[in-house]
This record gives structure tokens, sequence and C-alpha cells, in this order.
């Protein structure tokens, strides 16, 4: 029940965060959570990249899930294509694909390209029939607020037409908690949660989207080693104190993080692998789950 | 000597690429910092460094298209300087924009129009040709004789490459040459506005937008030519032996996947990656294999959980570095082994001088030296 509070609080949940931070694998453990709950899930890459798809596309887990979760990539010339041809102008967008003058229509209207990919998202968060959960791995690095800012963008910059429609579509979709949330990961370490404070602010006031809970990734989770049980082993000692002085640094983190922002937040656990694969779903997607329940209670 | 050694007395450019989050910026600072040091005039170039490195490189005034000197202790050997900058690509594109103009006019209304304010910002590409093209002035700069220059988060590494030859691209677009048409006896902009490809552009993005564009191309008109010989340059200039390319990852699978795609691109292009540094390295602690200290622990669960908390510990951390090394593999094979850095997570973030220091340590053999 509280879960499906967490899941059923967005119908389409973009998660975003800077480079580096986890972004691909949290997308993955919302989706296999949500999955896991029975919900039908889409997920959503935006780089045409992999990563994703490997995460969530193994066979077995798919088998196993009551509802298997669909994986698509939505890149921004392939939207631009499609929207065009749903204008009427299906004529035009061959033979402009193909002359390259796509990239110079992106080039025009900068944020033209954004605002497709965020139509389609539009779109199928509109489409109850299919999905319960759209989770988006959003845009890399410092992209993301860019991205997000596109639809007011071009409200500003296109006074007319069929963007300017899609452009407002968009912003009343930013504008409903229960159609659109933003999630945002971070690490805990002191340049990430800045970062992710400044970030957080960005969201809300520029794009007006409402946040979800945050999401820190790799947070080691203890506890802390005693560090006198072992005299005169000087490997154990130093290795106990390594742990114990990253752990306090990311508790510190996280505690200057509360003081920042207000809101609810969920740790996922570091792993010792380096790099996530489908085999670590469970356990995250567990630690999400738990939280998600303590956050809701 | 470590290949970095080499680097920073042989190579005039140095430039620090890599996916987002492996520590690029850290990197190329570290690196300019160690060059300075040992009797080099170094600027480092950085796009986006976190607030507290920017601070420690006295960039605190924000953007800036000046390098500002960056004072070192101790200080450096022999001549050595350090200067720092955080490029502003939106003024360097401007500056360029007025250097090509043909009179002071035309250039104000370029800089003026709505179109080009967009393209400065958001024009694929803009950040990573402005970087290229700030090295490329830093380059010819007589105050420096290395740039170490930090590459943009993009969603595609490459950018940085072929951001010279996408202006150029866009330059030649016969597109953009119709809209450069100058306006010349009747043809006004809105007969240009008239022809069938501009009216379906204009069907999607809305006729002010197509107007803004053609007023700004028709200012443009005459400096395509300096823009495309200096796109040529900047480009010879990213291809040349002065210039160096210093590969960063970290230990994870995707940022590997990421680093080889790079190293790939970059054979295609005949430029050797001079040197692979791979950052954030669990540390080792002693040389007791992982199974003997996990297994020690577990014989230890019920008469001292104490200690076979720290035995299980150390068996945890070791596991993690074996992970890490096990990823990082075949990169470190492809590379060769000889060009390999290896930086251990250090303890706390890296943002001061004396961090720079430390990260050096595990870069170059020694202390500085002339």
């Amino acid at each position: 029940m509280e879960s499906m509070q967490f899941f059923g609080a967005a119908r389409l949940v973009i998660v975003a965060g800077k480079g580096g931070v986890g972004k691909t694998t949290v997308t993955a453990v919302i989706a296999h959570a949500a999955a896991a709950e029975g919900l039908r899930v889409l997920a959503v890459d935006l780089e045409g990249k992999p990563v994703l798809r490997d995460l969530l596309d193994g066979d077995e887990a798919q088998q196993i899930r009551q509802h298997p979760i669909e994986v698509i990539t939505i890149t921004a010339p392939e939207a631009l294509a499609d929207y065009l041809d749903g204008h009427g102008l299906k004529r035009v967008s061959k033979r402009l694909a193909s002359s390259g003058i796509i990239d110079v229509v992106a080039t025009a209207a900068p944020g033209i390209d954004d605002i497709v990919v965020l139509g389609k998202l539009k779109q199928l968060e509109r489409n109850e029939a299919d999905y319960d959960l759209v989770v988006v791995d959003g845009p890399a690095a410092g992209h993301a607020v860019t991205f997000l800012l596109a639809a007011r963008g071009l409200m500003n910059t296109v006074r007319s037409g069929p963007i300017r429609t899609q452009a407002q579509d968009v912003l009343d979709m930013f504008a409903d908690p229960q159609r659109c949330q933003v999630v945002l990961v971070g690490l805990a370490e002191a340049t990430p949660i800045n970062e992710l404070v400044e970030t957080a602010y960005a969201v809300e006031e520029q794009v007006g989207v409402q946040l979800g809970p945050l999401i820190i990734n790799g947070v080691d989770p203890g506890p802390t080693v005693d560090e006198n049980a072992a005299v005169g082993n000087e490997s154990l000692a130093a290795a106990a104190a390594f742990r114990n002085h990253r752990i306090a640094a990311q508790h510190a983190q996280l505690d200057r993080l509360s003081s920042e922002l207000a809101l609810d937040r969920i740790v996922l656990p570091q792993l010792p692998v380096a790099g996530i694969t489908r085999d670590d779903l469970d356990v995250l997607a567990s630690a999400l789950l738990s939280q998600i329940a303590e956050v809701a209670g | 000597m470590t290949a970095l050694d080499q680097l920073i007395r042989d190579t005039q450019i140095i430039i620090s690429c890599g996916s987002g989050g492996v520590g690029k910026t850290t990197t190329a600072a570290a690196i300019a910092l160690h060059a300075a040091s040992s009797g080099r005039q170094v600027v480092v170039v950085t796009i986006d460094p976190a607030r507290r490195l920017a601070d420690a490189l006295g960039l605190d005034g924000g953007l800036s298209n000046e390098p500002t000197e960056v004072t070192i202790d101790p200080p450096p050997l022999g001549a050595g300087r350090l200067s720092a900058m955080m490029l502003d690509p939106t003024k360097t594109f401007d500056d360029l924009v007025s250097q090509y103009a043909a009179s002071p006019e035309r250039a104000e209304r370029i800089l003026a129009n709505p179109f080009y304010r967009n393209i400065a910002g958001a024009l694929l590409g803009t950040q990573e040709y402005i970087a290229a093209e700030k090295l490329y002035q830093l380059h010819l700069d007589p105050r420096f004789d290395l740039v170490v220059v930090d590459t943009p988060p993009t969603r595609n590494a490459l950018d940085f490459l072929d951001a010279p030859a996408t202006l150029t691209r866009f330059i030649n677009h016969r597109l953009f040459r119709l809209m450069m048409l100058p306006a010349r006896g009747g043809l006004k902009v809105l007969n240009i506005a008239a022809q069938p490809v501009l009216r379906t552009i204009g069907k999607v993005v809305g006729g002010d937008v197509l107007a803004d564009a053609i007023a700004f191309f028709q200012a443009f008109e005459g400096m395509e030519h300096g823009f495309r010989d200096r796109a040529d340059a900047v480009s010879d200039l990213l291809h040349a032996s002065v210039t160096s390319y210093v590969l960063v990852a970290s230990p994870r699978r995707d940022t590997v996947v990421e680093a080889q795609y790079f190293a790939d691109r970059l054979a295609e292009s005949k430029i050797d990656v001079a040197a692979l540094v791979v950052n954030r390295l669990q540390p080792r602690f002693g040389t007791i294999p992982t199974e003997q200290a996990l297994a020690t622990a577990d014989s230890l669960q019920i008469s001292n959980p104490q200690l076979a908390a720290q035995w299980q510990n150390l068996g945890e951390l070791s596991q993690l570095a074996d992970a890490e090394e096990a990823v990082i593999a075949p990169l470190v094979a492809a590379a060769g082994p000889g060009i390999v850095h290896r930086v251990p997570l250090l303890r706390d973030d890296v943002h001061t001088i004396g961090g720079l220091r430390e990260i050096a340590t595990h870069l170059f053999d020694g202390p500085p030296q002339e």
C-alpha cells in the first residue's frame, strides 16, 4: 500500500542527476521495484545507450515479473521526425531528414529537440491503457535542467504554431504532480551534494515540476568497524580507519543535505561491485521499497 | 618516469577527456599544478569546476575570459607559473563575432539578434567548439607554453573532436547559404522566407524564429570564410602532434565502456591516447588475498566478533578492489599498461591545492623537477 503511494504518486517519473551519480542504476531500480509490485512499467532511455536495457531486460527477471518491463529508446532526431509526420508534414519530413535539415531546425529553435522528446513522454504518460508507470533515465550531466526548461524557453521564443501548443501541453503536465515528478539522484559527497541542492532549487523554482524523494546512491551501509580490536595488525587497522572515515564523511554530507533540503530521502547501499549489474537489482529494489514504507509511514 | 612525466616535458597541449563524473577537471588541475611546479608556464582551462575547486584555483570570481594567476606554495621551480580560467562560452563566441565582423555595426547587429543568442548558447557543439577555440588562442599566447584543458561534460564525449567540423558543416549547409543570400534588389527577408523549405521550417518553429534566423544569416554574410578558416585551423591543432590526449576513467563498468569507446574513436582519428588515468580506485591494505580475509572473518565470528568485523571489512574492501581491477583490465590492456596511472580513492574530496598535490603524487614519479 505504502509503496503504491510512491509509485502511484505520478505516472511519469524523470530521473535526473549529474554524470557519474548512478542515474541509470536508479532508473532501473525504480522500474524493477515497481514491476515487483505488479505495475506495468515502461522504462525510457534518452541516450541510445544499451546500459538501461542491459540492466532490465534479463530473460530470467522478465519471466518472473507479472508484467515484463518494456524498455524503449527515444532520441531527439527520431522524435522530431515522428513529430513532423504527425503534423501533416510527413511528405517533407523524409526529405528534411535526409538533407540534414532536421539538425538545422533543431538549431533554429534550440530546445525544439528537447520539446519533441518531452512531447513523446507526455504521450506515453497519457497512455493509461498500457502503462501504470513511465520511468525515464533523464539526460546526463548539466543538461537536465536545460532539458526540463525547454518548454518554458520555447513559450518565450516561439509565439505561434504547433511547437508552442506542444510546449504548453508539457508545461501543463509539469504543473500536475499526479502526472509528473522529477527524482533527483546524488552521491553522499561534498560536490555532488552541492550540485544536488542547486539542481533541486533550479527544478522547483524555474521548471515548476514536483520533486519526488531524493535518492542518494552508493551509501556505505556500515556499521563502523571497531578500530581497536586488532592490536599489531596494520592492514586491519588501516582498512578499518579508512572505512570509518568514509562512513563518517558520508553521514556528514547526508546531515548537511537534510539541513539544506526539506525533501524525503532514500539511500541506496553501496555494493562491493564495480558497477551494478542486473543481479544487483533485487537487493537495491528491496532497499528502495523498505524505505518507501518508512517515508510513507 | 610515468607517461605523464614525459608529457609535461614534451607536449604543448594536454586535453583531459572522459565521461561525466570521472574526475576530468581534478585530473586536469593536478597535471597543470605539477607541470607549473616543474617550471612550465601553464594555463588550465576548466569548463564547469566544482565550486570549491574553483575557489582553490582562484576562480571564485566565476566565469572569465582572462587567465588568472594562481599563487602556489611552495613556489614553482624556474620560470614556472600556473594560471587558471573558467571558460565563458558566450563571451568567447561574442569575441569571435566581433573579430570577424566587417564592421562594429555589423557585429552589433549579430550580437543583438535573438537567433544568435540561441546559437551561442545552444547550437549543438557550441560549447565544445568554443573550448577548442579558446585552446587555440591560448596555444598562440606567448605567456604560456603548456595549455591543459578540461573537456565539457557532454552526452557524447566525441563532440569535442568533432566540434570544428560541426560548425563548418553548419555554416556550409545549403539552407544557411540560402538564408545568407544578400538582400539585394527586391529580395527581402519575406521573399526568402517564402522558399518552400523555409516555409516548412517556419510552419514548425513559427515565423518569428525564422525571421530572426534570416536576419542573423544576413548579418553573418561575409564572415563565414573567417569562421570556416578558423574552424579548420582549430581542427588541425586538435590533431597536431603538439596536442596530447589524457583519457580519464573511473573503475565502473559503464565509464570503462565509455572510455574504451572514446579511445577507439581517437584511434579512428589517428590520435593516440598519451596517458590513461583511472581515478578513485579502492585502495588495498596489505597483501592478504580477499578469500583469506573473508575466511578469517568467518572463523572468528563467534570467538572474537570485533576482530571478525575487522577481517570482514578488510575482505570487503579487497573484494571491491578486485572487482574494480577486473573491470578496468580490458581498458588497461588496450591502452598498454605503460601509460596507465592509478589514483586511489582518497579519504576526502579533493578541493584544495594540497589535495591536487596528493593526486599528483599518483600521476607523477616523485616531486616536481625542472
